[in-house]
């Protein structure tokens, strides 16, 4: 949509701009320092510190003018101001000065050092001699928990972690406290950040208040850190991230802005998950079994090969595949073995959901949105799914989107969006319609207009029975209770009166959900709505493997002299264990890709050990269909090598021809694009290794980089050659472009006068906007095939409590039901113990009580949990902890028996 | 030709001039403390390491031959768990110095660094570390800051205010 400009004066020039932002990101976004604190982009301003002052005129014969905070003045046509007016200079370093008041000496020893935004901001005001001679004011720390450390003596009172913790991201237990020089930022008490967005306080905060407590665990400068434009591999929604390196092993991942995904933003799981990469239980080195019986053995890379090629010569080789590995490397492995013999690696479950989500997606119903499409939705109902747990950052997503309705009002009588605490006052409980049908209280359920709590067949049926009362041409559903048909109604009213109205589902629901939601879906669109659908996959790369083709676990047979190709799979977090043992132990050769050792890892033949993420290059598909792509932090030490060149190796000890001719990555990705055309636009999209900038390439490093010619100097005195990177167009050395790269190219975000994270402000249009040159990644799934579609009729049967047991639904966590997070080691602490939910009448039935450990056995499987009473758990059913280490897998839902350890 | 000759003859008169070498390495010369010689690490009035591990003298150094990993002992404090100087690159400008903040790296009057084997110009923590506090006396960085590290309680620092109470009523 075509905005008109408007004309503003700013010292003199006229410059044309958008209307409806406010004054301070106008000024960035034109290139101006201005120094704030307040403010931050996807807060809004509340003009708190002071600091963004500018001048403003009345009129051209206005020559004195008066100070205005930029951030609470909107752009609006004609206006005259200046940025470097005298007064208003003098004012901005009084103010910084006074904050600089109590502050402590402590840079040399404060993390933030180097990238802190009061340093930049002192700096930028001129405020560089300390006048204020009295003592300072000081506070006791809290202890946070293992993700967040707290040093209270360096707070400027800006308020922006209260602001995102409680308003932005509806945390509860981080406050203010105190008042007028005291004011104190820190829960009523010591304890664990519960917030599950926590992380993001090290980002927003300007000062060293709160930092990063795994960084500091290893701590090193942002200066020194070798750093990479990487994804997130903890969950399907592909945050971007920058991940850094020193020293050769993993320091931090951060957050790196991308407008239509995760904006300035990332979730615990994936800011803290990256420690897996540093774990001791990394495979290092090949490791062989010289026979069934013996225990595997660490050799060298020439020891392993004699064994490799007897095993591959085998006629039977069957290859998995795994979610959690790019396309590539999955690419890689259908060449390997066979398109006819790649398994997709999990479960049939989640074979067929995943399948089936991508029809649905691919059909022309419903449009597969951005999170920054989910923050604009106006109606939302979100069917069997703990979003918070499976996919956090759509869950802050959709939190973001029911503040619509306020906006809406706020804009109705002239109060702009950015204008934060104005809006927020405005719509004390105002939300836009939330509904959520889940069998368990979710986080979300707070800002839900009405819940409905029951298992994956009555949600399914309540989604059904939406979909019949949106059109009427959608299968009516039977037997409904009069409440839920009420309920039905109503958010089949709150969908058809939305603008952009959106369905979310994902992995803790079944076919008949994704079915049910199919229906509303096409029923929306035949009154001419355009709906959204959301899908919470499990993994990084289930959308993308699931456009690969490939076969389910149920079709897999097993000849005696099989060699089976696992790659970066755990399989026994896939199936139930009892059929994982009864496959390895039928074929005759396992060989295992993998980074750190597991369950199947340690049952392999020929174990290979594999880069992680930040060791590797690859191309990932989130769940919204978009293609982005993860670059080598640092290069893969031998014998660990990039999943896809260790299975090159192979296939050139079988002796096909890709063997030799895939060399690079590109070569991969070249060879990816003939298999499978619809890759052809990622590889039109992403620029390849011989991808230069005014001849360079990408430094990885920054110009401050330090101790380039003593790093080493241990080992040996004469500098090494830093190690060339032929595989993609980045450097792995400070010399190279140090500008704005491409947007899926930048590795780190910094600008003269700009070293903390608000410098990725400069890589973009305008704050909070799209970067230049486009948000990274790629959309695959478009939603143009007008195919004629029906609607699907099979509605199931109303859930009963059954005799026999309970009924046994999965509880993802968001950490602990990932596998490789669950190996970091500040996250391994959060993860709970196995439990089970049950509602308190069934505790009794049971005769068990809230903290019992108790026996629980579905189809043989037996576990021990702990009892977690829930009111929310429908009758006759039960929540079970998913896939949590040290528990088996289980495929739910199913039902289960208690019974008293 | 005039010229020549008169150099020839002021050259030649040079020869009943004082001697001005030094009988070096038996006498050594006198070199101011400031002078910028072999680099040491020192510590604080306390007898411990001053360094905080904080990388500015890394990122001041022009030739980078400075290079450091940051630690921690059970009180917090931050120290250097290795700090390594390549004297094969140094060009002993004085910029480390300058950047600390702790007082911790000096330079000092020591230029003798001449080794047969360029690997033996590569010194560690236990090359640098020595047992006094160098040129500066007397300031201890963790006295000044804010933070807690085992040296002095909050609120207690050189300049500090006691610690806010928050459940108290009067300020
Ligand atoms: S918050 Fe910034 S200015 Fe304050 S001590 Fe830390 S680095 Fe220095
Ligand atoms: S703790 Fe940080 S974010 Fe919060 S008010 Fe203080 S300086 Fe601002
Ligand atoms: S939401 Fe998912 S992709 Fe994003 S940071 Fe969290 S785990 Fe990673
Ligand atoms: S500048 Fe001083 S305190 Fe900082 S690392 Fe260097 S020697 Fe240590
Ligand atoms: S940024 Fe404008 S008042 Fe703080």
């Amino acid at each position: 949509m075509e905005v008109a400009m408007v004309k503003i004066q700013i010292d003199g020039t006229i410059y044309e701009v958008k209307p409806g932002k406010n004054l301070l990101e106008t000024c960035l976004s034109l290139g101006f320092d201005i120094p704030y604190f307040c403010f931050h982009p996807s807060l809004g301003s509340v003009g708190a510190c002071r600091l963004c002052a500018v001048k403003k005129y009345a009129n051209s014969n206005d020559k004195t003018g008066r100070i205005v905070m930029s951030c609470m003045e909107p752009a609006v046509d004609g206006l005259i101001i200046s940025v470097k007016d005298p007064e208003v200079k003098a004012f901005r370093a009084s103010i910084l000065e006074s904050l600089m008041a109590n502050h402590p000496h402590d840079c040399p020893v404060c993390d933030e050092g180097g990238e802190c935004h009061l340093q930049d901001m002192t700096v930028m005001t001129g405020h560089n001699y300390r006048r204020f001679d009295f003592k300072k004011r000081t506070h006791k720390n809290q202890n946070l928990g293992p993700f967040i450390h707290h040093e209270m003596n360096r707070c400027i009172q800006c308020y922006r972690c209260v602001r995102f913790y409680r308003d932005y991201a509806g945390g509860k237990d981080l406050n203010v406290f105190g008042s007028a020089n005291n004011v104190y930022f820190g829960r009523h008490e010591e304890g664990t950040l519960e917030s599950e967005f926590s992380g993001n306080l090290a980002e927003i905060c300007p000062t060293g208040v709160f930092t990063d407590k795994t960084l500091k665990k290893h701590f090193t400068r942002k200066w020194d850190l070798t750093n990479a434009p990487s994804i997130c591999v903890h969950c399907s929604v592909g945050c971007n991230t920058i991940a850094s390196e020193r020293y050769g092993s993993l320091r931090r991942v951060v957050n790196r802005y991308n407008g239509d995904v995760n904006g300035y933003l990332l979730c615990d799981r994936g800011r803290f998950g990256y420690e897996f990469v540093n774990s001791t239980k990394r495979i290092k080195n090949p490791q062989l079994r010289q026979s069934k019986e013996s225990a595997l053995e660490v050799k060298e890379v020439s020891e392993i090969i004699p064994k490799l090629s007897e095993a591959l010569k085998s006629k039977n080789i069957v290859g998995f595949g795994s979610p959690r590995a790019s396309l590539e490397a999955n690419f890689a492995l259908s060449k390997l073995v066979g398109a006819e013999n790649f398994y997709h690696g999990i479960s049939d479950k989640e074979y067929h959901f995943t399948k089936l989500c991508l029809q649905i997606l691919t059909s022309g119903a419903v449009h597969s949105p951005s999170l920054k499409e989910v923050e604009k939705a106006n109606a939302i109902f979100i069917l069997g799914e703990d979003v918070t747990n499976t996919a956090p950052m759509l869950a802050l997503a959709i939190r973001q989107a029911t503040r619509n309705k306020s906006i809406e009002k706020a804009e109705k009588i002239g109060i702009p969006k950015w204008n934060d605490a104005a809006v927020r006052e405005l719509a004390q409980n105002i939300h836009s319609p939330l509904f959520i049908a889940s069998p368990y209280f979710t986080k979300l359920d707070e800002l839900a207009e009405t819940t409905y709590r029951a298992t994956s067949e009555d949600i399914a049926r309540l989604g059904f029975a939406v979909a019949s009362y949106i059109s009427n041409d959608a299968p009516s559903v039977d037997n409904l209770n009069i409440d839920i048909q009420n309920q039905a109604k109503r958010i089949a009213d709150a969908l058809k009166q939305s603008k952009n109205p959106l369905i979310v589902i994902g992995v803790q629901g079944n076919e008949d959900i994704a079915h049910a939601t199919a229906n509303i879906a096409l029923a929306l669109k035949s009154i001419d709505k355009k709906p959204s659908l959301s899908i919470a996959l499990p993994e990084s790369n289930s959308m993308g493997l699931g456009i690969m083709e490939g076969k389910p676990f149920g079709e897999l047979k097993i000849e005696n002299d099989t060699t089976l190709v696992i790659l970066e799979n755990d399989l026994y977090r896939r199936v139930e264990k009892s059929l994982v043992d009864n496959l390895l132990e039928k074929c005759q050769n396992i060989i295992v890709l993998d980074q750190l050792m597991n369950e199947t890892s340690s049952k392999a033949d020929i174990l290979i050990p594999t880069g992680t993420f930040a060791e590797s290059e690859g191309t990932l598909v989130n769940n919204e269909g978009r293609a982005q792509r993860y670059y080598n932090v640092y290069p893969a030490i031998e014998p660990i090598r990039e999943s896809w060149r260790w299975i090159a190796e192979l296939i050139r000890i079988q002796g096909k021809p890709e063997g030799n001719s895939w060399q690079k990555f590109d070569d991969v990705v070249n060879s990816m694009v003939v298999s499978y055309p619809i890759f052809s636009k990622i590889k039109e999209y992403l620029p390849n290794a011989d991808f230069r900038m005014f001849n360079e390439k990408i430094s990885r490093q920054t110009m401050r980089f330090s101790g380039r010619t003593a790093m080493n100097a241990n080992i040996s005195v004469h500098e090494q050659k830093p190690p060339q990177d032929a595989d993609s167009p980045l450097a792995f050395s400070m010399e190279g472009y140090q500008g704005v790269p491409p947007s899926s190219l930048t590795p780190f975000h910094w600008a003269p006068g700009w070293n903390s994270n608000q410098a990725a402000n400069k890589y973009m249009v305008e704050p909070n906007g799209e970067l230049k040159g486009g948000n990274p990644g790629i959309r695959l799934i478009e939603n143009t095939t007008d195919q004629q579609q029906s609607y699907y009729k099979n509605i199931p049967q109303p859930f009963k409590p059954r005799n026999e047991g309970l009924f046994i639904v999965p509880v993802h966590q968001i950490f602990g039901s990932e596998e490789l997070s669950s190996n970091g080691e500040a996250l391994s602490s959060r993860i709970p113990e196995p439990f089970i939910k049950i509602n308190l009448k069934e505790a009794t039935r049971y005769s068990i009580r809230s903290n019992d450990t108790v026996h629980l056995t579905v189809e043989n499987i037996d576990v021990l949990v702990k009892v977690e009473i829930d009111a929310s758990i429908p009758d006759g059913v039960a929540g079970l902890s998913f896939n949590l280490p040290g528990m088996p897998f289980i495929s739910l839902p199913k039902i289960g028996v208690i019974k008293k350890s | 030709m005039f010229s020549i000759l008169r150099s020839i003859w002021l050259t030649f008169l040079h020869a009943f001039h004082k001697r001005e070498t030094v009988g070096y390495p038996e006498k050594k010369p006198y070199l101011p403390p400031r002078y910028r010689g072999r680099i040491v690490l020192t510590r604080d009035s306390e007898g411990n390491e001053r360094c905080v591990a904080c990388n500015l003298c890394a990122a001041a150094c022009p030739v980078d031959c400075i290079s450091l990993q940051a630690t921690e002992d059970e009180n917090g404090r931050r120290y250097p768990e290795f700090f390594r100087i390549n004297f094969s690159r140094c060009i002993f400008c004085g910029l480390c110095e300058e950047a600390c903040p702790t007082y911790a790296i000096q330079l000092t009057p020591d230029f003798e660094l001449g080794e047969y084997d360029r690997q033996s110009m590569v010194y560690e923590k236990e090359h640098l570390l020595i047992s006094g506090e160098g040129k500066y006396h007397g300031y201890n960085f963790y006295k000044n800051a804010g933070v807690d590290m085992g040296v002095k309680a909050k609120g207690e620092g050189e300049n500090e205010e006691p610690t806010v109470d928050l459940k108290s009523l009067l300020k």
